[in-house]
């Protein structure tokens, strides 16, 4: 039955040649379009380290005066140095890890007059297990290094090749600055997408960190330049750029790594505990503010996706909607059109759904032409945004998922499409059409 | 032009008139909402920084401790200085389009942030810069040398500024700003001029009247006040310029590095700041143009099936008098009524998506002016697109009406 539908369907569709073209191009153009966005869309909001993004959870409190900045609920986004120290060394057994990021000047072999900054990363040695970050030579730095504050880094395989010539660097010696550092580890090509654990950076950055070095070690090199600093009133401002000094400025990050429910409720009562401990001490003026939210809430509360993005995404489907108006007048024209003929297969004892059946075959017909030329033009948006020159561009790639959800939105799209002209169509007298003849 | 035939014929047709209006009501809707978001970044795009941007470059170099930064600025300043067509060379600590260095919150009170003014972005000068920047002075007098203060911290303790108009009409409205005093946190500042314009560095992260919310803060030279240089030559010689200093950086201060990425022209600042907006028209200007498109296309096919199956009875009116033109104008009227239709929904669904967008980002309500503009455009989309079917229908001869089918 299938198999005749189908040549029905393309012997009707071969005599309007012009109108089923023109249903093709507006699917096509509206699927294009849509599915361009989708995709986008898809790539910048997928979990950027899957598999343990439930597990790594962002905690904030509110060391914040009472009457400064009163319009803002929330806590600062980042800890003061204080409170960043207190919360990593306290709770025994939980993985954690700071970080603050930078850029920092690095001395190639070739001599201090061919200098160059690259983005830098000051953290403590649960960064590298905690992150899954992949190596290709040696490994991260140990605790014992974070607490020696031990002059040894960890570079990016970029890095490694553009001073050694070779990504096994391992033992080689780093100069960064006034100071040297002795390389112990050499990451691969690793740049998670949203830049999740520091947002300073820019949310989807395409120039990840070039070096890591054991967070005290890192500070000591006393840089001028913080991804992201938030300072409220009365505070004390350090002139010397160490901002370990500032009282009243947030500007480092904790993540902490909580496997279970229990551990995540206990965690959160740990902040409150916390928190009105500290203001028994003085330091916080505030009743407990806390939060604690895990990667993809964190991305959530702080708009990662451009609106930019969306706003694109929202554009696209109403002309995709525009487009599909179109197609169920055109569809409709089509298949009223048919009259005498569906009257005659009526007369000779089609029923009513095998006429119905007749014509979605043929919508899908349509819709699986417009889908297919819909993905050839959803691969053209796709060269052209990548040919942008946005921080997200590069992950503007289709993948087979969306490749199947591409051709299935096309046909699914025309089939709805299609139900109302189909049932108009059907619902004709066959007598009366066939006696006007 | 009887209307009631017509009306009585689109009855008949209540499905497709109905589809094709709905098609025209959310052209409409997207037409004067994508508009509308073009036209607010066009004025974005088209903001007046205030400087003579064709003749300026900045130049930031980096890597230095604080306490050399008297020292730096001063082989900086002498080695930038001598370079041919170097019109001159000064300290400033941010630019328009630049990087953001100086925003802080402003309050009409010290210490207080309880009633804020607003955020706004503090640009440190050194002596001469305002010479350079070629900002126009409207009101009040420019810093004379004993006006320039040292700044160990962010700025100075207490020191007279200027600030752009925008500002003064924002913190004191209806009043003369001038010797008006405001403070961030303890540091103390007192209004001596205004400015005309004066954009900040990130003019597209604030609301549009806030781009322009800039204080000009003289400044003595050291301290914070170090590293970025503010160069001006003529207009054909500052690219050219421009490489030179950054080629010459090393001799001059073979200890600091210089920032690549943050030592360009004004001009490329300005087009690289403003890229991703030209994008977003292009893309916006493109899909609109494909929907119209998609629409007139629409209006075509049906109008053409219709013509078809009339062919009988537009035989018959001409066969009793009715003019070409009168078959003409009959499908023309038609379309108009259908449009108008389409369009009465539509002025209504693209208030609604105004709302819609209002609730999701930072939008005013769609200026009413939009929706007889958008009207417009569909309109003649309309008579466009039903021409060509509307022809072909005055082209029925009149023996079609004697013939049978």
């Amino acid at each position: 039955m299938l198999g005749y539908y189908l040549d029905l369907a393309w012997r009707s569709l071969k005599r309007n040649r012009v109108l089923t073209a023109l249903m093709v191009l507006a699917i096509a153009l509206g699927i294009g379009a849509s599915m361009t966005m989708i995709t986008v869309l898809h790539v910048m909001t997928a979990d950027p380290i899957p598999g343990r993004s439930g597990q790594l959870f962002y905690p904030q409190v509110d060391p914040r005066p009472m009457d400064s900045d009163n319009t803002t609920p929330d806590p600062p986004d980042q800890l003061t140095w204080i409170d960043a120290m207190n919360l990593l060394h306290a709770s025994e057994g939980v993985h954690k890890v700071a970080m603050s990021g930078g850029r920092v000047t690095v001395i190639p072999p070739q001599g201090a007059s061919h200098a160059f900054f690259v983005p830098l990363r000051s953290t403590t040695a649960d960064f590298f297990p905690m992150f899954d970050v992949p190596f290709v030579d040696g490994s991260g730095w140990t605790a014992r290094d974070d607490e020696q504050r031990s002059r040894v880094a960890v570079i990016a395989r970029d890095l490694a090749d553009k001073l050694y010539g070779t990504p096994h660097a391992v033992g080689r010696m780093l100069q960064l600055g006034k100071y040297a550092f002795r390389v112990v580890g050499v990451i691969d090509q690793w740049n998670p997408s949203p830049h999740f654990y520091d947002l300073g950076m820019g949310n989807y950055t395409n120039q990840p960190e070039q070096v890591y070095l054991p967070l005290h070690a890192g500070l000591d090199l006393k840089l001028s330049t913080y991804n992201s600093i938030t300072c409220w009133g009365g505070g004390y401002f350090p002139d010397d750029n160490d901002m370990r000094k500032a009282t009243a400025c947030g500007w480092m990050t904790l993540w902490v790594e909580l496997d279970t429910p229990a551990q995540v409720a206990a965690y959160r009562e740990f902040l409150v505990n916390y928190s009105e401990q500290q203001k028994a001490l003085g330091r916080f003026a505030r009743s407990p503010n806390t939060r604690l939210r895990d990667v993809m809430a964190w991305l959530d509360y702080n708009h990662v996706l451009p609106g930019s993005v969306q706003l694109q995404t929202l554009l696209a489907l109403g002309f995709l909607l525009v487009c599909l108006v179109n197609t169920v007048a055109m569809l409709l024209v089509k298949f009223l059109r048919r009259g005498g003929e569906l009257s005659v297969r009526r007369a000779m004892g089609a029923s009513k759904r095998a006429v119905f059946a007749q014509l979605l075959v043929e919508a899908s017909l349509v819709g699986a032409a417009g889908g297919v030329a819909g993905l050839l033009l959803a691969a053209l948006g796709l060269w052209i945004v990548r040919q942008q020159p946005v921080e997200y561009a590069a992950l503007a790639h289709m993948d087979g998922a969306m490749l199947g959800a591409t051709i299935a939105l096309a046909v699914c799209a025309t089939l709805l499409a299609a139900l109302f002209p189909a049932w108009r169509a059907c619902r004709i007298v066959p007598a009366r059409l066939l006696k006007t003849q | 032009m009887q209307i009631k035939p017509i009306l009585a014929a689109l009855r008949r047709h209540r499905l497709a008139t109905l589809l094709i209006a709905m098609e025209i009501a959310f052209a409409c809707a997207v037409l004067c909402n994508a508009c509308f978001l073009v036209a607010r970044r066009w004025t974005m795009i088209q903001i007046n920084s205030g400087v003579d941007e064709s003749s300026l470059a900045v130049l930031t170099v980096n890597g230095f401790e604080p306490s050399q930064a008297a020292d730096v600025n001063a082989r900086m300043l002498a080695g930038l200085r001598a370079i041919p067509g170097m019109q001159s060379a000064t300290l400033i600590s941010e630019v328009p389009f630049g990087p953001q260095t100086g925003a802080a919150g402003i309050s009409p009170d010290a210490g207080g942030f309880k009633d804020l003014i607003g955020v706004v972005d503090f640009v440190m000068a050194g002596p001469g810069t305002y010479k350079a920047l070629g900002l126009k002075l409207v009101e009040g007098h420019l810093p004379q040398p004993g006006d320039y203060q040292p700044a160990t911290s962010f700025a100075p303790e207490d020191v007279q500024v200027l600030v752009t108009r925008a500002l003064a009409e924002h913190a004191w409205p209806g009043e003369s700003p001038l010797g008006k005093d405001f403070w961030c946190d303890k540091m103390h500042f007192r209004v001596m001029g205004v400015v005309d314009h004066f954009a900040r560095a990130q003019p597209g992260q604030y609301e549009m009247q806030q781009g322009e919310w800039t204080v000009f803060t003289p400044v003595v030279p050291g301290g914070s006040l170090a590293g970025t240089y503010l160069l001006r030559g003529r207009p054909q010689d500052v690219q050219r310029v421009l490489q030179v200093a950054r080629g010459a950086v090393q001799k001059i201060a073979p200890d600091v590095v210089l920032d690549q990425d943050n030592s360009r022209t004004l001009s490329d600042l300005r087009t690289k700041y403003f890229l991703t907006d030209r994008i977003m028209i292009g893309l916006l200007l493109g899909v609109v143009a494909l929907m119209l498109g998609v629409t007139a296309l629409g209006i075509v096919g049906l109008t053409s099936f219709w013509v078809a199956q009339r062919r009988k009875q537009i035989g018959i009116r001409r066969a009793i008098g009715a003019t070409r033109g009168d078959i003409l104008r009959y499908f023309q009227t038609e379309n108009f009524l259908i449009v108008t239709f389409g369009i009465a929904l539509g002025m209504l669904l693209a208030y609604v998506l105004n709302a819609v967008l209002m609730k999701f980002y930072e939008l005013p309500h769609l200026p009413l002016y939009y929706l007889p503009m958008g009207a417009l455009a569909l309109w003649m989309l309309g008579q466009l697109a039903v021409l060509g079917p509307a022809l072909r229908a005055a082209a029925v001869p009149p023996v079609v009406a004697t013939r049978s089918v």
